[in-house]
């Protein structure tokens, strides 16, 4: 956690060059984006190189957000390298490193989607890691949303009064020894810590996931490590490869060191669950 | 009096003229250093807002804004989208009356509504909003500033003010020889909708909470929206002022279209959901029969799809 935090503050630093970008030219922010895509990789990636990844990866995202507070981003590995994990990281939010999701031996990795706050235009990358250690990255570029959206919801007293509540749906047709997709719907604000309030000056503290571990008869599925960028309610959908009968567990813990812990039996239970 | 009315027909004859040729008109009235108010009953004055969205030529002066006079005091709703724009609002009821401005009243958090009352701190009068508006602006008041600071230009949106009153259910104002009713809402179009009631012109306020011609948007709860739209109809109001679209309208009919998009969106959404439609993919599918009756739907639906989607996905 303390390499998020550094993240975090390296965005933070980070935020002067966004505004700029805004009076500068179309290729003096095509130029500012690289520049902070290469400052990003150096933070998140020392030392590595990190190759073209199409064929490799696939990122879809819509090309203008509908609702800041919650933008569906799309992962698809569509090829037969071994992928261990992926890193989305969405360059100009502060707290840019959205999220890391590793693989377990149960999970079927072709295709993984999440819901993720975008405070700005911005470009996003999907960095893949394949078994042998190499890193393949591909870009989208998102346009903030306009009006009255904004990446804090209107209305998390539903998320707070109901945290941790969490709901299983299965979304493919589920058939014993062939993998399934299936969505897990959280209950959490993930309060980012940047709200201010205007008459004590002093910051809503933080209350966010941190990491969310899903296991199936103790074989792991998925490990997702987050941040602020994740959105209110997290929606996470991904695919795993069940035999008969057997249990998925999912395991939440917070920035509070909350831990939510439920379990579901596929294909049973994957319905809904509440407290 | 008739000095008064004699200027309030003039101002409504200007503001027909401007609803019918706004996008002409639109550099001369950016140049007036006052807005144009229709005088819809009688002290109760109105601009209406433009039907685009915010941008650098309309200062975001795409709500409908306005001010009721009463014999001792004035109390303005809503203060306009930038600063810009609330001072305009301000000289022109300096153009009216130098009665003092005893309330700024802010119907909800969306930048539109509220960044115009910066223009008002002078006056020192009392801030008026829903007791959950201070939590909404702290959450979003900055960001909002920043983004409208982006379409309008440094140092141009305005500063974030805090009420200083706060309503959590209902409560009278006066301004002398007229009261206005306060109504704090349980939430529906955002998390603190207040609507105000005239009750010597029987003239409701519902601000954002009614939509007329503009695609609504959705921001707080689909199913608390349409409860509270709802209620709205059983104070039998003569007449509306609605937050976006004509100045004045009956509330009935203009609230029936509304009520047809919101269960449009309410119906469709829970078919999408229960079809295993992904969110992403539902804002093309949900509510097109709709698009027909809105303008600036591809800027807003879409969005109120996703926010009908979050909430309904949990039932």
């Amino acid at each position: 956690m303390g390499m998020m935090r550094r993240y975090f503050l390296i965005a933070a630093c980070g935020l002067g060059g966004i505004v700029c970008t805004h009076v500068a030219s179309a290729d003096d922010e095509a130029d500012a984006r690289s520049e902070r895509w290469a400052e990003l990789q150096r933070a998140i990636f020392p030392g590595r190189t990190i190759s073209e990844g199409a064929g490799v990866i696939q990122l879809d995202a819509p090309p203008r957000a509908l609702d800041a507070a919650l933008v569906p981003f799309t992962i698809t590995l569509p090829s037969d390298k071994q992928i261990k994990s992926v890193v989305l990281v969405i360059d100009n939010n502060p707290g840019p490193l959205a999220g890391r999701f590793t693989f377990g031996a149960a999970a079927d990795p072709r295709s993984l989607q999440v819901r993720m706050r975008v405070n700005s235009y911005t470009n996003v990358h999907a960095v893949a890691e394949d078994s042998a250690g190499k890193l393949y990255a591909v870009q989208k570029f998102v346009k903030a949303s306009g009006g009255c959206s904004a990446p804090a919801g209107s209305n998390d007293e539903e998320s707070t009064r109901n945290l941790g509540q969490m709901k299983l749906k299965l979304v493919s047709e589920f058939a014993p020894g062939e993998p399934v997709q299936a969505q897990l719907m959280i209950r959490h604000p993930n309060f980012n810590g940047m709200q201010m309030d205007q008459l004590t000056r002093l910051y809503t503290p933080a209350h966010f996931i941190r990491t969310i571990d899903i296991t199936y008869d103790d074989q792991p599925v998925l490990r997702i490590e987050s941040d602020i960028s994740l959105s209110t309610d997290p929606v996470i959908a991904f695919g795993f490869k069940p035999s008969t009968q057997g249990k998925l567990r999912v395991e939440v813990t917070d920035s509070k060191e909350q831990s939510f812990v439920r379990e579901f039996a596929v294909p049973a239970a994957a319905v809904s669950s509440t407290l | 009096m008739r000095g008064r009315s004699l200027i309030s027909r003039r101002h409504a004859v200007l503001g027909a003229f401007c609803l019918c040729c706004a996008p002409g008109l639109s550099r001369s009235a950016d140049e007036s250093n006052s807005v144009k108010t229709t005088e819809i009953a009688r002290g109760i004055h109105v601009r209406r807002g433009a039907d685009e969205v915010a941008s650098a030529q309309n200062k975001d002066a795409i709500a409908n804004i306005g001010f009721i006079v009463g014999r001792d005091s004035v109390a303005v709703l809503d203060s306009g989208g930038s600063l810009h724009d609330g001072e305009r609002l301000r000289r022109s009821i300096r153009n009216l009356t130098d009665l003092p401005i005893r309330y700024v009243l802010m119907s909800h958090v969306h930048p539109d509504h509220i960044f115009g009352a910066g223009a008002f701190l002078q006056d020192k009068p009392a801030f008026v909003a829903h007791a959950q508006l201070p939590q909404a602006l702290a959450q979003r008041g900055e960001y909002y500033r920043e983004r409208l600071e982006e379409v309008l230009g440094r140092g141009n949106a305005g500063p974030i003010v805090q009420p200083t009153m706060l309503v959590s259910d209902r409560t009278q104002i006066e301004l002398g020889g007229r009261s206005l009713e306060l109504r704090a809402h349980a939430v529906a179009h955002t998390s603190n909708d207040l609507s105000v009631v005239d009750s010597q012109t029987g003239t409701l306020f519902p601000s954002d909470l009614l939509f007329v011609g503009r695609t609504p948007s959705l921001d707080g709860s689909l199913k608390g929206w349409l409860r509270e739209l709802s209620m709205l109809g059983s104070i039998h109001a003569k007449q509306a002022v609605p937050g976006h679209g004509p100045v004045r309208v009956k509330f009935a009919s203009a609230a029936s279209k509304l009520q047809q998009y919101l269960e449009t969106l309410l119906r469709e959404t829970r078919q999408a959901i229960a079809n295993g439609v992904d969110i992403g993919a539902a804002p093309e599918i949900v509510g097109q029969s709709e698009r027909k009756n809105w303008t600036l739907f591809d800027e807003y639906h879409g969005h109120n799809v996703t926010q009908a989607f979050k909430e309904l996905e949990w039932e």
